[in-house]
């Protein structure tokens, strides 16, 4: 079980709900996830043609618990204002603080992350804070009160999986509240091993919604989280130079 | 009068114009969304009572799909 702030899940995979090839496809994705925590942006709507599909109008809201993110703020109040407005739908109380600092590898602003992060905590907001993978950042932020710390495994869409596993380890390990990767994954095998590390969660989009089938993929990455987790649980063996039999040395045929 | 919704300049006759009235005209009283007004939340409970200005800036946003 997942528990992040007051809310307990019973799937660790988090599906973000841009960019899929159609809104059947979209939606499909997210039922085979079996996720129950579901990204969205907060963006103008077109009042002169709001009768596009959306995803949310169909969700039972019952069933899925919203994350918006703040995505598209390049400063803390800007995270704060959107982060304010995701709360007035009356639907949601958590956050995804994203607050990019770099435009060509969409790393987060540390400082003003923090800073909204801290100010939406002050507001009684679940805040769920992306980050780098800044061990003393991460750090820094669960002292701060954050509900969950979100270290990217690499850039945002890059999928090129986790880039630094040392260092996710090292935060997953002093981390006394859910680490969730996010950002990054590109494979279910990137998944399973973010989840072999200890992580509490995974967030993913582009890896599903990118994918030549992202229903397929969506099913795959379910497994990967549940599996990397049961492998985590298990306990690995620890990792020797040479090799040692499996088969006995004893009562061997002559 | 003139309100910016979304960043664009509409006219109105309407002198007494609520939030509500707003979301009614474009018919989407309905729909899951936010208002803000100056840069300040408009509540929902609030829409009823909130009475727009002349020069009013107001943001009407939704959840889209997102990472």
């Amino acid at each position: 079980m997942l528990q992040i702030g007051k809310q307990t899940f019973q799937s660790r995979l988090l599906l973000g709900t841009g960019k899929y090839p159609s809104f059947q496809v979209q939606r499909e994705a997210v039922r085979v996830s079996k996720a129950e925590i579901l990204t969205f942006a907060v963006r103008r709507m077109n009042i002169f043609d709001a009768n596009e599909p959306n995803l949310l109008e169909e969700l039972d809201l019952k069933k899925y618990t919203l994350l918006p993110n703040t995505a598209g703020a390049k400063t803390a109040e800007e995270a704060v204002r959107i982060a304010r407005l995701a709360k007035a739908s009356e639907l949601c109380d958590m956050i995804k603080v994203e607050i990019i600092g770099c435009d060509k590898t969409l790393l987060p602003d540390p400082f003003e992350t923090m800073k909204a992060s801290v100010q939406l905590l002050r507001e009684g907001f679940t805040v769920l804070t992306y980050t780098s993978d800044d061990v003393v950042l991460a750090k820094r932020l669960e002292e701060a009160g954050v509900h969950a710390v979100m270290p990217g495994a690499s850039p945002i869409g890059s999928g090129q999986g986790i880039v630094n596993g040392l260092n996710l380890q090292f935060i997953i390990e002093q981390s006394s509240v859910p680490v969730i990767v996010d950002a990054g994954i590109g494979s279910p095998g990137d998944a399973a091993y973010a989840m072999e590390l200890g992580a509490d969660g995974i967030l993913l989009n582009t890896a599903v919604s990118g994918a030549d089938d992202p229903v397929k993929m969506a099913k795959a990455m379910k497994l990967a989280v549940e599996a990397g987790r049961l492998g985590y649980d298990a306990g690995r063996i620890p990792k020797k130079t040479y090799a040692t039999n499996s088969s006995p040395e004893t009562a061997m045929i002559e | 009068m003139d309100i910016q919704v979304n960043g664009k300049i509409l006219k109105f006759d309407n002198k007494a114009m609520t939030i509500a009235d707003l979301l009614d005209a474009y018919d989407i009283q309905e729909k899951i969304a936010a208002v803000e007004r100056n840069k300040e939340i408009v509540k929902k409970t609030d829409y009823e009572q909130t009475i727009l200005a002349d020069g009013d800036a107001i943001e009407i946003v939704h959840f889209v799909g997102g990472g």
